[in-house]
């Protein structure tokens, strides 16, 4: 039979990343999901070739050491349906401590993938070495910067650009019980910006304590979707724990 | 209680940092009560490394299991982590509830490499502990060791207040109730715990023992204390059945060596290989029964969601029904589960079995011959002749596969540049088999310098110098540099200098250890990190000669540092297989034919557990049976041309 013809349900999951697990770099995390879905048991549509892998397309990178709890990865099933619950349900006791599953939605066939639609993240940072008042200041400047020009090397070559476009949103949260926050939204396209890559562009610089990403966000016609809010028509979604 | 709170800040300083947070599947979060004897299991190695060891995770399960005990596990911090610590004055932690060192009652290390040895005065010392023996107070940790290299305890008695030998499953036991009467009357005396460890047998305490020398010459090492045992015996497990460990294998979060499921499928070998210490410390012979062998298998991938299972021991080809076992295992689970074979045998049967396994991508095999001739090879009985060698490779090339690695030792006992230069012809030939099959055959030959190993027929071998494994290194090199498809790795003959130092040293070496330790040099088994010249240097300052203690051979009078420590192997069974190994003589292998009573099984009233009762299929290395018509020789090519025919009626 080929492959191409054969029936496929594509699940788009949303999933959060907390506590110690939060050290675990992108790849470690793949790797969990291959193995947590094993052990479902559920039929997850393998890769074709010498080394068959389950067909697993992830979303933006989350960086060795952030919170989450907005995380997405689609899910290949060999099959023509696929409840979500039931895959929700399969994975509560396989994952592991720190990754839950809190939300899917099926797919319509032709969807956008995560990172190709996906323009904008929001974050919470939490600092510890700077005053409310000092932040508030900084926050200003940052918006109030004509530029944020911010270097970062890749393969040996020094690369410069203007984070300032990025910058969508910026302000001062609530205080923590160990210090203050930060919150922002940042810009995916063409390239994620990055919290640490923030925290560098303006002097003085502030080292983060615990970064955490809380929402993706899918831009279109002018209103912000939730990625499980998107990509099948309405009649088709099966939406879990969507708040 | 738990330094989380302080590691979260520097954790993401460091490199790797999921090395540091525990949280596998399988993990116990143990409760810790003042009635209970604590353990921290330590590997002093980095994380990805000592994760996977078996031995460690055996004795995790079976501490968490009992009434009296627990145990948490701890690994050696990478150097930025060190500093970091060291910086914030964090202690060694446990990576299961990260609780500091100083709370448990015994560290316990699982030593495996001598380079690792400097990594464990680093953890004694990161864990808030004196790193010598003699420096600790009454209620300061017990620091234990365990593993392969505890056959030579010497170089480390002064920093270790107990070493274990043999298997752990049992001992383990009798450890936490003897640490549980010192925990009890509230650690009130060091003295009566180390008196009561000694007599557990398996257990060697060494600051009971009394060492004597004559200028360089060891004299004796004796008990200072009646009830001191002369000669510490090691302990081995009747029956693997009985422990069907580990039950839950640790399932990593990051990515770690061996990551995948290992089930252990028989313990010992008495294949003979005379530069094996593996071989000759896990007499007898001890399989695990089929039906428990499928069981583990099917248990463990369905719990841990691995897809890959390996079948672990010392040869796995030689395990009795192999066939039905690998089948079975490949019928387990969701499908496309695969098996691996970590030690293959050389010949055919072998490569067979490794086609039904590797069904998809067939990239490398990989063969250890030892030694490139066949007088070389009966030298340390590694009984394989060229048609199993050249028929495995034959077999393997005919069935897909395009990369073989040939692991050879060089240094060996009355090696000469012809045996070196064997090596090469060997690889050739290989090559040229492959050609038939694939026009880009290749054969890498991966070179290590012998080290002699206590215990073995080639403990009173003298070590080749630095310079003379250099030379054969490039002898070779320069032999097979110019044949498309051959290409060479070495191990680094300084690193095997220094593991010669450590393998057979004495109790004086103990200095030499720390002294390289106080100049920094830990993870001395990775290149970036190693020096030799802190080593010669520490050697030098401390008069011991290199020379005397690596490259002298040694006579069959003296007192061997490990003397007063058994592994069952009679002295002069040993002597006796070396002078056999002198004269090029071989030696069967017992499982299958009459005992020649090595002391293994007779000293400890146990015997081989063997579900055949004859050997294994395909091939005669090892049992004996060199083939009816077979004449060795070191005309190649005749041998050559004979398979060819063979392999294309």
């Amino acid at each position: 039979m080929n492959p191409n013809q054969a029936p496929r349900t594509r699940i788009r999951l949303r999933y959060g990343k907390s506590g110690r697990i939060r050290f675990t770099s992108h790849r470690d995390v793949a790797r969990i999901w291959e193995r947590s879905l094993r052990r479902t048991g559920l039929p997850v549509a393998q890769t074709e070739g010498f080394s068959p892998r389950a067909k697993l397309h992830f979303g933006l990178a989350l960086a060795t050491g952030y919170e989450s709890d907005a995380e997405y990865l689609d899910v290949d099933f060999k099959c023509g349906e696929m409840a979500v619950e039931e895959v929700l349900k399969s994975l509560v006791d396989v994952l592991p401590d720190g990754i839950e599953a809190t939300g899917g939605a099926v797919l319509a066939p032709g969807a956008m993938s995560l990172q190709q639609a996906v323009t904008i993240c929001d974050w919470d940072i939490e600092l510890l070495d700077v005053a409310a008042d000092d932040l508030a200041q900084w926050v200003d400047q940052v918006l109030g910067a004509a530029t944020l020009m911010v270097t970062r090397e890749r393969k040996g070559q020094k690369i410069t650009d203007d984070l300032a476009p990025q910058v969508r949103a910026l302000e001062v949260g609530e205080p923590t019980s160990r210090g203050v926050r930060l919150l922002a939204t940042l810009g995916t396209q063409p390239r994620a910006a990055r919290p640490s890559e923030l925290l560098a562009a303006q002097e003085p610089v502030h080292r983060p304590v615990l970064i955490r990403r809380t929402r993706q966000w899918i831009e279109q016609d002018g209103a912000r979707l939730e990625p499980l809010m998107v990509g099948a028509a309405p009649v088709q979604h099966t939406l879990v724990g969507v708040q | 209680m738990s330094l989380w709170p302080e590691l979260e800040l520097v954790l993401p300083e460091v490199s790797k940092p999921a090395r540091y947070i525990g949280g596998e599947g399988g993990m116990t979060t143990p409760e810790h009560h003042p009635s209970k004897v604590a353990w921290l299991l330590a590997y002093p190695d980095t994380y990805e490394i000592g994760l996977p060891n078996q031995g460690l995770q055996i004795l995790y399960e079976i501490l968490n299991e009992r009434d009296d005990s627990v145990a948490e596990r701890a690994y050696a911090p990478w150097v930025d982590m060190e500093a970091e610590m060291r910086a914030a004055g964090l202690p060694l932690f446990s990576v299961d509830t990260h609780r500091r060192a100083g709370d448990f009652d015994v560290l316990a290390f699982n030593l495996s490499a001598e380079l690792v040895y400097t990594n464990l005065l680093n953890c004694i010392d990161l864990a808030g502990a004196p790193v010598r023996a003699e420096h600790r107070a009454d209620d300061d940790l017990l620091i234990g060791a365990g593993g392969h290299c505890t056959y030579n305890p010497e170089p480390l008695a002064d920093f270790v207040d107990f070493f274990v030998l043999g298997d752990g499953e049992e001992v383990v036991s009798e450890i936490t109730e003897a640490v549980w009467d010192w925990k009890r009357s509230g650690k009130k005396s060091r003295q009566s715990v180390l008196r009561a460890l000694a007599a557990i047998e398996g257990v060697y305490v060494p600051s009971l023992y009394e060492v004597a020398y004559d200028g360089p010459v060891l004299v004796s090492i004796t008990p200072r204390y009646a009830d001191v045992p002369a000669v510490v015996e090691k302990r081995t497990v009747a029956d693997l059945a009985a422990w069907p460990y580990p039950k839950q294998q640790l399932v990593p979060l990051t990515e770690v060596v061996h990551d995948r499921l290992n089930v252990e499928v028989f313990r010992g070998c008495t294949r003979g290989c005379r530069f094996c210490q593996a071989g000759m410390i896990t007499r007898p012979v001890r399989e695990r029964p089929a039906e428990q062998v499928r069981t583990m298998v099917a248990d463990g991938l369905a719990r841990s969601g691995y897809d890959e299972v390996a079948l672990t021991s010392l040869s796995t080809a030689d395990f009795s029904g192999i066939e039905e076992v690998v089948s079975a295992t490949m019928d387990c689970g969701a499908g496309e589960v695969s098996v691996s074979l970590p030690s293959l045998r050389v010949d055919a049967f072998t490569v067979g079995l490794a086609a039904q396994i590797q069904r998809a991508r067939r990239t490398g095999l990989t063969f250890a011959p030892e030694a490139g001739s066949w007088r070389m090879r009966q030298v340390i009985n590694k009984l394989i002749d060229e048609r199993d060698l050249y028929g495995a490779v034959e077999s393997a090339f005919s069935q897909g596969w395009r990369r073989m690695k040939l692991y050879f030792l060089t240094g060996l006992p009355t090696e000469t540049d012809v045996d070196t230069l064997a090596i090469g012809e060997l690889a050739r030939n290989c090559v040229e088999l492959g050609r038939a099959h694939t026009k880009n055959p290749s054969v890498t030959v991966s070179l290590g310098g012998f080290v002699p190993k206590p215990f073995t027929p080639f403990q009173w071998f003298g070590q080749n110098t630095v310079s003379e494994l250099q030379r054969k290194v490039f002898l070779l090199r320069d032999d097979i540099k110019r044949n498309r498809g051959v290409q060479m790795k070495w191990h680094d003959p300084k690193a095997s200098l220094v593991e010669g130092i450590a393998s057979r040293g004495d109790r004086r070496i103990g200095r030499v250890i720390e002294e390289v330790w106080r100049q920094g040099g830990t993870f001395q088994e990775w290149s970036e990190h190693f020096d030799y010249d802190r080593w010669t240097q520490a050697m030098a300052k401390h008069g011991l000669s290199v020379d005397w203690y690596v490259h002298r051979h040694r006579t069959e009078d003296e007192v061997l540092p490990w003397d007063h420590i058994s592994a069952g192997l009679h002295k002069d069974f040993l002597w006796q297989d070396w002078r056999d190994a002198l004269n090029e003589v071989g030696l069967e292998d017992c499982r299958w034919t009459p005992c020649y009573d090595c002391g293994a099984c007779t000293g400890y009233s146990i015997e081989h557990i063997v579900a055949s009762a004859v050997p294994p299929a395909g091939g005669s290395q090892g049992t004996g049976q060199v083939p009816t018509g077979y004449q060795p020789s070191e005309e190649v090519s005749v041998q050559l041309s004979g398979i060819g025919a063979r392999s294309s009626t």
